[in-house]
């Protein structure tokens, strides 16, 4: 079955107040012509799971600052003063977790399964007594899965059935992503018909993902950023 | 020689060769550039990377390829790329050898706290917590006071925790001073001073290592 939509279909499946994960550390991953096209149609009230809030005018920022995300559930947004501010003057609400912590929140529940033990942050203030678990004599932390509606990913390479290939440091949080969410929607400059992969090599197999958007090339958002080139 | 490069000269001489380092984003980051072009040693990054290298030449630099600092790396021969469960079960099942980190505070228990200050500056944790607990070695590369003048090497630190007891060894501009069971022990000095004065600039208190040259590393 093909998996091919047109960017307009694919995010119109996305309601107001869904729950979305979205791919990327820093640029790489970060489905740009995607998040550009909800901004676009405007849904409200999002809830956004990603490892940071990209930088101001950049990515999810853009969602941000649109006022279209009521909630960021994130690892580190140190490199976007604009959401640092929007935190501190209380209009944007966000939560925190450790980053191997969020990844395996998220593996978790792409795994089916509900949550884990761990003993990461468990003498830090992240932890309240109610997480607590003392099980056999020693003291865990419970960590319990995380799950979405909608995964916006980048793929350097798919096919019409979903399988994807992830490039460099893109791959990041995206398979973990593709796994937990219910509705996946990939975005990918290089679509190719079934059989283009050796099938050992691809990342994300094509039953965890719903929908495929092939983009005609790659806009100035995906490219270098020069205060990152050192001199 | 600036405050920055003394204290990365001289953290540059803890990797050894054969070993996989995490280098924190900010000063830690910058040790990269220190290292001799063919040193045998992994640099892990935290976005899941295994062998990141220095910065590509421009025409190789791909946007598709950073480090956990945004830096446009290349990669070493045998590098891997992975996610970011694959990245922390690296750190959490304790496969890096050496991280070197920034920080806020740290005191004589070897607790570091790095990560938030209360009212002012609370970016979120990002991979530090998991780099701090799970490690094997940690050092710290910090300037010996903070910009007002006031101490960074405490009794106790009074920010939130990153992590407790995790830190074997910090180096400022100043010193390196390793973390021991009966307190903090000065191992070199990176700068004429005199004891007292050392002792003056660091709340916590302050052992001096007799007998021992500046190649010892405890």
């Amino acid at each position: 079955m093909k998996k091919n939509q047109t960017i307009e279909q694919a995010i119109a499946a996305i309601p107001s107040g869904a729950r979305v994960m979205i791919g990327g550390f820093g640029n790489p991953g970060t489905p740009f012509s995607l998040i550009h096209e909800l901004l676009r149609q405007g849904q409200t009230g999002l809830t956004l799971i990603k490892n940071d809030a990209n930088e101001a005018g950049h990515g999810i920022s853009k969602l941000i600052e649109n006022g279209q995300v009521s909630r960021l559930i994130t690892t580190h947004i140190g490199l976007n003063k604009r959401a640092i501010d929007l935190m501190n003057q209380g209009q944007l609400d966000i939560e925190f977790h450790p980053q191997g912590i969020l990844a395996e929140k998220i593996r978790t529940a792409g795994a089916g399964s509900f949550g884990f033990l761990t003993d990461i942050g468990l003498d830090s203030e992240i932890t309240r007594p109610e997480d607590l678990l003392d099980w056999q004599g020693q003291t865990y932390k419970v960590e319990m899965a995380l799950s979405a509606d909608f995964a916006l990913l980048h793929a350097a390479e798919a096919d019409w059935l979903g399988n994807l290939v992830y490039r460099g440091s893109a791959i990041n949080f995206s398979p973990l992503m593709a796994m937990a969410a219910d509705h996946v929607i990939v975005e990918t400059p290089s679509l190719a018909a079934p059989g283009h992969f050796r099938p050992e090599h691809i990342h994300t197999p094509g039953a965890f993902v719903d929908s495929v958007v092939s983009l005609a090339q790659l806009t100035s958002d995906y490219g270098i950023i020069d205060h990152h080139v050192r001199r | 020689m600036s405050v920055a490069e003394r204290i990365l000269s001289r953290a540059v001489n803890e990797i050894t060769p054969g070993s996989i380092v995490n280098l924190g984003i900010g000063l830690p980051s910058r040790i990269m550039h220190y290292l001799p072009d063919d040193f045998d040693v992994q640099i892990h990054s935290e976005n899941g990377i295994l062998g990141a290298w220095k910065q590509a030449a421009p025409e190789a630099m791909d946007p598709f390829l950073i480090d956990a600092a945004g830096a446009y790396v290349s990669l070493g021969q045998g590098a891997s790329l992975f996610d970011s469960a694959v990245s922390f079960a690296i750190i959490r099942r304790a496969r890096l050898d050496l991280t070197m980190i920034g920080a806020f505070e740290v005191d004589s228990a070897g607790n570091l706290a790095n990560w938030k200050i209360p009212g002012k500056f609370s970016p979120g944790i990002g991979g530090a917590m998991e780099l701090a607990q799970k490690t094997r070695r940690i050092v710290v590369l910090t300037n010996h006071t903070d910009k007002y003048g006031k101490p960074k090497i405490l009794h106790t630190c009074r920010l939130p925790l990153t992590a407790k007891a995790c830190v074997s060894r910090i180096i400022t501009d100043l010193a390196v001073i390793d973390v021991t069971g009966d307190g903090l022990v000065v191992r070199e000095k990176l700068v004429d001073i005199s004891d007292a004065e050392l002792q003056e600039k660091t709340e916590a208190e302050l052992n001096f290592a007799t007998g021992e040259g500046p190649h010892d590393t405890a």
